[in-house]
Formats: structure tokens, C-alpha cells, sequence
């Protein structure tokens, strides 16, 4: 329990050098040593997390030793391969560009996912565009159920709230864009005997904001321990470029631009950074509240969401479970 | 057996049957569904569907709380005002509600 009475809104501040030259030498063991790989694959979006990480496996393993993959696909932002390449270049990294569209095409993703959709927008059709999105969990007691918004070709739009049958159908059709990345990703880790690197940040990965066997898979997740607020005093330090230090988070899996707060996490990110901090030091809400300018029913609300989507992600985190343990294998 | 009580049976039996997988455990009709683990936000979903279908009734975005959702007694109740809105029955009657069995 916090001996503080109130908690300072710097409380994730840290030193940006010393962390990063810490997270350069475990990756440089955790490939070269525990993994016994050659370098590092990093799917690179454009983002702020995946931009650092190849930061830090270019300084960790060497240019030479990186590969950084584009997988644009019909839904992505122009935007994602354009700031992506901007990365790759100034890091001096080899890169491909992958577009998955054909593999998603060929596995009747979007196919699958407007048939879910129509299934309660009848309408939803060629030129549509759609995000899903939560009510706000902060101001009210309510669930974390998702609406659908669609935009039709003349830009009228319309927002439904979700059946089971339709929110299970369009998520598991949007998955398998997750998925397929993977699935290139390792194409190029066998290729050159490299491992894949995983981008989440600690909010991602405590909050199962992640698909299974999809980005949530990796051979190493050298940022995973890190608040989002951190990741961007690691950008600031790394000299990531200005233009991905001021991106807007965004999960580029739906046509329609959708933020990550509208899609996940419910508050702004740095904010959830707080949050989540505080949860985790078991600091009253009382405590935290004046810290993240929220009042003390909103922190706990918050509070209570994080625990509850905890629960969800020990599924999304769980490796294959055995009936026994196999002799022989650790 | 009362009609309020017959309809909370019928929750409790779909709650064992699709959250707990047929595997009765104590639970009491005040217990919390997701304090206690037992119902997750994707299973409200399903919780609403069901009672959308079981009662022909529209659970409406704002009616979605835990105060109508987050246990027997809860959606027992809601299932009540909201059904005597809808049809201007003055006790919950499931003989009265198309789909459920008396």
C-alpha cells in the first residue's frame, strides 16, 4: 500500500538512456544467447511501439541484423507503410513490403467479416466502410459491449449495437489479419534464422489487447514491461522521428479510423498508464484520482475494468495446456 | 412456486448451462456474475440475446448496467419492470410471455 497521500502525474517518468541501454543488452542476450537467432524480424505499423522496438533491435543486434516487414492490407492506412518505410530508412534496415490481402482474400476474411455485419446492417455492402467501438465505461456503470459504425459510400453513417452472433463474427473474421501477419513474419524468421520480435506495451499486454497466435505471438516482447507513456520518453530518447512521436495510436484494422480508446481501453492511454500503475501499487482510487483528473468513482470504475479485462487476457496469454508434464522437456 | 421464482430458475439454468458448462456450483441469486467470475462482457451479450429472444423483448443500449444485468435477482427484476411496461401486466407471468413455459 502507498504511504503517499497523492501521487504525482510524472510518477512514470524514468530515465530514458539508462532504460534503454538495459532493454539493447537483454536483447542482444535473448536472441543471441537464450534464442540462438541471428537477428530480428519487426513487423514495423508506422506506430510508436513497433518503431521503437526497431530502434532498439537496430542498436541491440546491428542494421545489418534487422529485417523490417510492411504487411499493408485493403483496410490499412496509407499512412502505415509511408511512416514505416520512413523508419526503415533511417535506421538503415532491409525491408519488405508483404501486402496480405490476398491471403486474407483467400481466407474469405472480409468476405466473413461483411457477412456478420449484414446480419444486422442489411445494407452493408462495396464502397462501406465500418469500426466497431464501446460506450464510454468511464462515465456510467455499463458493460463493455460494442456497437458497430458503419459509413456508407455517401458518408452517411449509423451506429448498431452489436448481437452476439454478429460482434463473434466480425472478430474473428478481423483476427485473422493479426494472423497472417504472423504467419509472414515468420516466413522471413525461418528465412533468416531471425526471431520475431513482439511490439506490445505493458497496457497491451496486461490488458490482452492483442489477438492470440496472432501479434500476440513472438519469439520476444523486449517493451512488454514498459507504460505507453514510457515508450514515448524511449521514442523521444532514440531519436524516433517527430512525425510517429505525434501519431495518434490507432489499431489500422478497420477502415474507419478508429483510436484505440474507442476500441479498447476507454480513457486516453496516458491516463490508463496511471491507472494502471496505480492498480498495480494498490493505490486507493481516492489517491490516484486527482493525479489523472478523473474523480474516485471513475478510478475505481476504471480499476474494476482492468481487472476484469485481466481475466479475459489470462486465456489470450496461456500457452497449450498439458495433462501432465512432459519428462525430458523444461 | 412463484412465477418471479420460475423465471429466475430459468436464468439460473441458462447461466449453468452456457457459463458454468452443466457444472453446477453455489452461486446465490444476489451473487455477482462478474464479480464472481462467472459472466465476462462477451457473456452479458450473450445474457441479453438470450433474454431477447426467451422474452420478445428489446433490451435497450441504456438498460445494459450492472444494476439489470449482473445477477439472478437483478435481471430477474429488470425482466419484471420491463415486461410489465411492455405489456402492461401487473405480475411477471411467464404462462403471459410468448416462447416461456409457465
Amino acid at each position: 500500500m502507498s504511504s503517499s497521500s497523492s501521487v504525482s502525474p510524472d510518477i512514470l517518468q524514468l530515465d530514458a538512456q539508462q532504460e534503454s541501454e538495459r532493454i539493447v543488452a537483454r536483447i542482444r542476450e535473448l536472441v543471441f544467447s537464450e534464442l540462438k537467432r541471428k537477428g530480428a524480424v519487426v513487423g514495423v505499423s508506422g506506430g510508436i511501439d513497433s518503431t521503437v522496438v526497431a530502434y532498439l533491435c537496430a542498436r541491440a543486434l546491428g542494421k545489418e541484423r534487422v529485417v523490417a516487414l510492411f504487411t499493408p492490407e485493403a483496410d490499412s492506412s496509407p499512412d502505415s507503410l509511408r511512416l514505416g518505410r520512413i523508419v526503415a530508412d533511417a535506421l538503415g534496415v532491409r525491408s519488405f513490403v508483404e501486402d496480405i490481402s490476398p491471403i486474407l482474400k483467400g481466407a474469405r476474411c472480409y468476405e466473413r467479416r461483411d457477412a456478420a455485419i449484414r446480419t444486422i446492417v442489411a445494407e452493408y455492402g462495396d464502397g462501406y466502410k465500418c469500426k466497431i467501438v464501446l460506450p464510454n465505461l468511464v462515465e456510467a456503470d455499463r458493460y463493455a459491449i460494442f456497437s458497430i459504425v458503419v459509413q456508407s459510400p455517401t458518408g452517411a453513417t449509423k451506429k448498431v449495437r452489436l448481437s452476439l452472433d454478429a460482434y463473434l463474427g466480425i472478430v474473428a473474421a478481423t483476427n485473422c489479419k493479426q494472423r497472417a501477419r504472423k504467419l509472414i513474419e515468420y516466413y522471413y524468421a525461418d528465412l533468416y534464422q531471425y526471431a520475431v520480435a513482439g511490439t506490445p506495451n505493458r497496457l497491451e499486454y496486461d490488458q490482452g489487447f492483442f489477438v492470440k497466435n496472432g501479434d500476440g505471438a513472438a519469439d520476444f516482447k523486449p517493451v512488454a514491461h514498459l507504460y505507453k507513456t514510457q515508450i514515448y520518453q524511449l521514442a523521444a530518447y532514440l531519436g524516433v522521428p517527430e512525425e510517429i512521436q505525434r501519431r495518434p495510436s490507432t489499431t489500422d484494422t478497420y477502415s474507419l479510423e478508429q483510436s484505440q480508446e474507442e476500441f479498447y481501453f476507454a480513457i486516453p492511454l496516458a491516463k490508463m498508464d496511471i491507472c494502471l500503475y496505480g492498480k498495480n501499487n494498490d493505490i486507493p482510487a481516492a489517491e490516484l484520482a486527482p493525479a489523472v483528473g478523473m474523480d474516485e468513482t471513475k478510478v475505481q470504475r476504471v480499476y474494476a475494468m482492468i481487472e476484469s479485462k485481466r481475466a479475459v487476457a489470462r486465456y489470450l496469454r496461456s500457452a497449450p495446456l498439458l495433462v501432465e508434464a512432459v519428462q525430458g522437456i523444461q | 412456486m412463484s412465477t418471479a421464482s420460475t423465471v429466475a430458475q430459468q436464468l439460473r439454468d441458462f447461466i449453468v448451462e452456457n457459463f458454468l458448462y452443466g457444472q453446477e456450483r453455489a452461486f446465490k441469486d444476489d451473487d455477482s456474475f462478474l464479480g464472481e467470475g462467472i459472466v465476462d462482457s462477451t457473456g452479458v451479450l450473450q445474457l441479453v440475446s438470450h433474454l431477447e429472444e426467451t422474452y420478445e423483448i428489446t433490451v435497450e443500449d441504456e438498460d445494459l448496467t450492472p444494476e439489470n444485468m449482473d445477477s439472478i435477482n437483478s435481471v430477474t427484476a429488470y425482466l419484471s419492470r420491463k415486461m410489465n411496461s411492455v405489456a402492461g401486466v401487473v405480475a411477471l407471468d411467464p404462462a403471459s410471455v410468448p416462447g416461456v413455459k409457465a
